[in-house]
């Protein structure tokens, strides 16, 4: 005989102001099954889950039913008290009596009806709950971070600060990102190399971490503790073994076209190439595209002048499989394409150019060394305009609608720069809003104003075009409320930053969601920033949202204490809620296999007795729990009604429904 | 109430919503929070995914006196589950497309897409579902006469 016990909770004023909680109470204790009928100001309080604990004791209750506020918020605080009674915790159910009725009904009397209605129904399936226990699953001791920026090396080295091993998977040939192609950093103005080499240079040193350049994860299988992953190695053509970074080969390459990505494509390359002088791994690549060997089959140079014979022309892709518990994404940012932008003539003027490309042109490491010439004719620049916003808090198809947040803040650093190191210059900055919340950011952008002269002109920018060598910046001024044209030698745009593209794929294999504009979701905005919703995956970057340095080093930090968080233990507990199948039903017709997104359903052949001493062998599904997510898709599906989904059992579901319609 | 029953009180039809936990009850709590009224006989199931709802599931509730059945779910392409809410879609268009063969209206079914964040979303739909069902009345073609007797008792 069922013994359920029901609580109502009143929660303050929340549910007791627009639902009758006494009458709610008085009305279910004539149910059947329910021995038990209470209601509490907090339910939730010490006093009241020792108010449920102690009627578990008293009245050995088989089923518990809350009716506060929604499963989402307290269901786990009040399975905890179930189960420190000894009852088992999926033996309790919540009744949403506050979100999903006090808080939208206002006549007492309605809500007050719906109230009992709600408790009826969970009562009718608390009945049919089985109890239920978690599984247990190994973790991994071993972390893979997606992306060797910034992002990803931060939470790499934290990571293997811990004690843990950690993969860096990295597309591109060296780790370093965005970060690396960058000049000077905001609010202080210290040189990104300086800062970010050394943090490079930790992890090709530290014992714990295995950088894996020019590699992409091809595959994800398995889950929380147990992911299996595949990583494609693409051909180097360079053995990273043999390779000492000497650059001989760089030097006698006869193919020197290939577009130097590294500077923006503002110059070239050889076809065998190491990205910049720092990069980790120091160890050449050759471009397929370029080289004569591999198009062709004629030079071989490289080969010839290399002194260590780390040229090896046959290499292919190679995929390797390792196992991970914890995967951090880390896939970052690029400008976006802005040739749809026919109001600024990007693709016209070499002169009008990306803040990245102007970050290219400054730096010393760059194409002209640190001197600020202009692309068409290598001249010095006398008076350069910014545009800011382009392509962000754009609401046409060409742009982005958030706001990319590092611009406002770049843009006075690009300015007070070229004032500092050229101040015969003259610099004018079109803006919308100029948004510095941070530390010493709003200081910064006035000191660009107040302090290095720049003219800031608040207003939007309509049309650049050529006239006679000069573009001419045609925009309106909004403070003087007139339009002005501003005849310069340079225009630096301010381009919008999206999630880098390959972000989907890797989105995709991980089953982690994503929103309109790419950015990868995390579980909670306020209270969990740096999970998945997929447990196991955390986020950490600008491929979760746009962020300056210090918030992209910050969050990265706090997915390595998240990642060493899950790493220590030894075992996690599963959800118990999966698929099952009656194998004395299930035909083994595939069916269910074919719509599970996990793989986690598989046949066995099983031995059934007939009677009368025969026996029969049939094939039956078989669903691996530490697989399954209990989506239950195959328990629809399945045409003989074998497959079924613990606690949310076809019985259970038709029991609600039933409770619902009775009138 | 007795009085009540005696001036034939205005049919109140009854609705069933299947929500999705992840989305669309998610979606159903921030309408909650926000205070976003929608009417009082919109009783809401919660199902892991859309893809538990058994076409049975809504077929039953019709049986057992059901005005409406409504299903929620994520996104396309936003399921928790990757897939789920595709085979809702198809399932449910197939099952809706047989309603009119069996007696029941095709308009006392709907499956909407509500996200976690679609509070507002989820009050407009269930205020406009809740109006189409009042104006369809009872459902009086499947339902299960036994039940009923049962209910005018």
């Amino acid at each position: 005989m069922q013994r359920i016990g029901v609580f109502i909770c009143w929660c303050g004023s929340n549910i007791a102001a627009t639902v009758d909680v006494e009458r709610v109470s008085e009305a279910i204790k004539s149910e059947p099954g329910v021995v038990f009928s209470a209601n509490y100001q907090y339910m939730c309080s010490e006093n009241g889950q020792q108010l449920l604990r102690n009627a578990i004791k008293e009245y050995h209750l088989t089923g518990v039913v809350v009716g506060s506020c929604s499963p989402r918020m307290h269901e786990a605080t009040f399975r905890k008290a179930a189960e420190a009674e000894g009852l088992n915790p999926y033996m309790v159910e919540i009744a949403n009596i506050r979100e999903h009725c006090s808080w939208i009904h206002k006549d007492r009397e309605e809500a007050t009806e719906k109230a009992i209605i709600l408790v009826r129904t969970a009562i009718a399936k608390v009945k049919l709950n089985a109890p239920l226990t978690a599984g247990e699953s190994p973790v991994t001791k071993r972390a893979l971070v997606i992306g060797g920026g910034i992002a990803g090396i931060q939470a790499a080295l934290d990571i293997a600060e811990a004690g843990f091993e950690v993969d860096i998977v990295e597309k591109n040939p060296t780790i370093g990102g965005r970060m690396a192609q960058l000049d000077k950093t905001f609010p202080t103005l210290d040189c990104a190399a300086c800062i970010l080499t050394p943090k490079m240079v930790d992890c090709a040193q530290s014992d714990k971490i295995d950088i894996l350049t020019y590699s992409e994860v091809e595959d994800v299988k398995g889950f929380v503790g147990n992911f299996k992953v595949k990583i494609r190695r693409k051909a180097r053509f360079v053995d990273e073994t043999k390779c000492t970074g000497c650059k001989i080969c760089m030097d006698n390459c006869p193919s020197k076209k290939g577009l130097n990505e590294f500077n923006m494509n503002l110059n070239n390359r050889p076809a065998i190439y190491i990205p910049f002088a720092q990069a980790i791994p120091n160890v050449a690549v050759i471009d397929p595209e370029q080289c004569l060997k591999l198009k062709s089959g004629k030079c071989g140079l490289c080969q010839k002048k290399c002194g260590v014979g780390a040229i090896d022309y046959t290499m292919t892709d190679k995929i390797i499989e390792r196992e991970y518990g914890a995967i951090v994404v880390a896939t970052g940012f690029r400008p976006i394409n802005i040739d749809k932008f026919n109001e600024y003539g990007y693709s016209e003027n070499k002169d009008v150019i990306t803040s990245l490309e102007l970050e290219r042109l400054m730096n010393a490491a760059g194409p002209t060394n640190g001197v600020l010439l202009r692309p068409s004719d290598n001249t010095h620049p006398k008076v350069i305009t910014f545009i800011q916003c382009v392509g962000s808090r754009d609401l046409t198809d060409c742009g982005k609608p958030y706001c990319s947040k590092i611009c406002c803040m770049y843009t006075a650093k690009h300015a007070m720069l070229i004032r500092e190191k050229y101040p015969d210059t003259e610099v004018h900055v079109f803006y919308i809003d100029v948004r510095c919340p941070g530390k010493n950011y709003d200081e910064f952008y006035r000191r660009a104003c107040e302090q290095y002269g720049v003219d800031y002109i608040k207003g939007m920018v309509g049309k650049v075009y050529n006239q006679n060598g000069k573009l001419m910046v045609q925009g309106s001024n909004l403070i003087e409320n007139e339009q002005v044209t501003i005849p310069s030698d340079l225009v630096v745009l301010a381009t919008a930053i999206e999630p880098e593209p390959s972000v989907r794929k890797i989105a995709t294999l991980l089953t982690a969601s994503i929103d309109t504009n790419n950015f990868l979701t995390e579980a909670h905005p306020k209270l969990k920033p740096v999970e998945s919703p997929t447990a196991g995956v955390y986020l950490a970057g600008v491929c979760q949202g746009p962020k300056d340095i210090p918030e992209t080093v910050s969050q990265a930090s706090a997915c390595a204490a998240k990642v060493i968080g899950l790493l220590v233990k030894d075992s996690l507990k599963t959800n118990p809620c999966v698929a099952q199948s009656d194998e004395s039903m299930c035909n083994g017709c595939s069916q269910c296999a074919n719509v599970c997104a996990y793989g986690a359903i598989t046949y066995i052949d099983k031995e059934f007795r007939l009677g009368g001493g025969k026996t029969e062998t049939r094939r039956v599904a078989y669903v691996n729990p530490a697989v399954c997510q209990g989506c239950g898709a195959c328990t629809v599906t399945c045409p003989s009604g074998a497959m079924d989904l613990k606690g949310f059992a076809s019985k259970q579901i038709m029991s609600e429904v039933e409770e619902i319609c009775r009138k | 109430m007795q009085e009540v029953t005696e001036q034939k009180k205005e049919y109140v039809p009854t609705i069933v919503a299947f929500c999705c936990n992840w989305c669309s009850y998610a979606g159903a709590d921030l309408a909650g929070s926000s205070r976003l009224t929608y009417p009082a006989n919109v009783k809401i199931i919660r199902v892991p995914c859309s893809c538990r709802v058994n076409p049975m599931f809504v077929l039953k509730a019709f049986q057992r006196g059901a005005d409406g059945v409504i299903l929620c779910g994520c996104h396309p392409g936003d399921c928790h589950y990757v897939t789920g809410n595709y085979y809702t879609r198809r399932r449910m268009s197939l099952l809706f497309s047989f309603l009119n063969y069996m007696g029941i209206e095709k308009e006392r079914t709907r499956v909407e897409w509500v996200s976690a964040a679609e509070g507002a979303k989820f009050s407009a739909v269930m205020n406009d579902f809740a109006k189409k069902i009042n104006e369809l009345g009872e459902n009086k073609r499947l339902q299960d006469l036994r039940v009923k007797e049962e209910r005018d008792e």
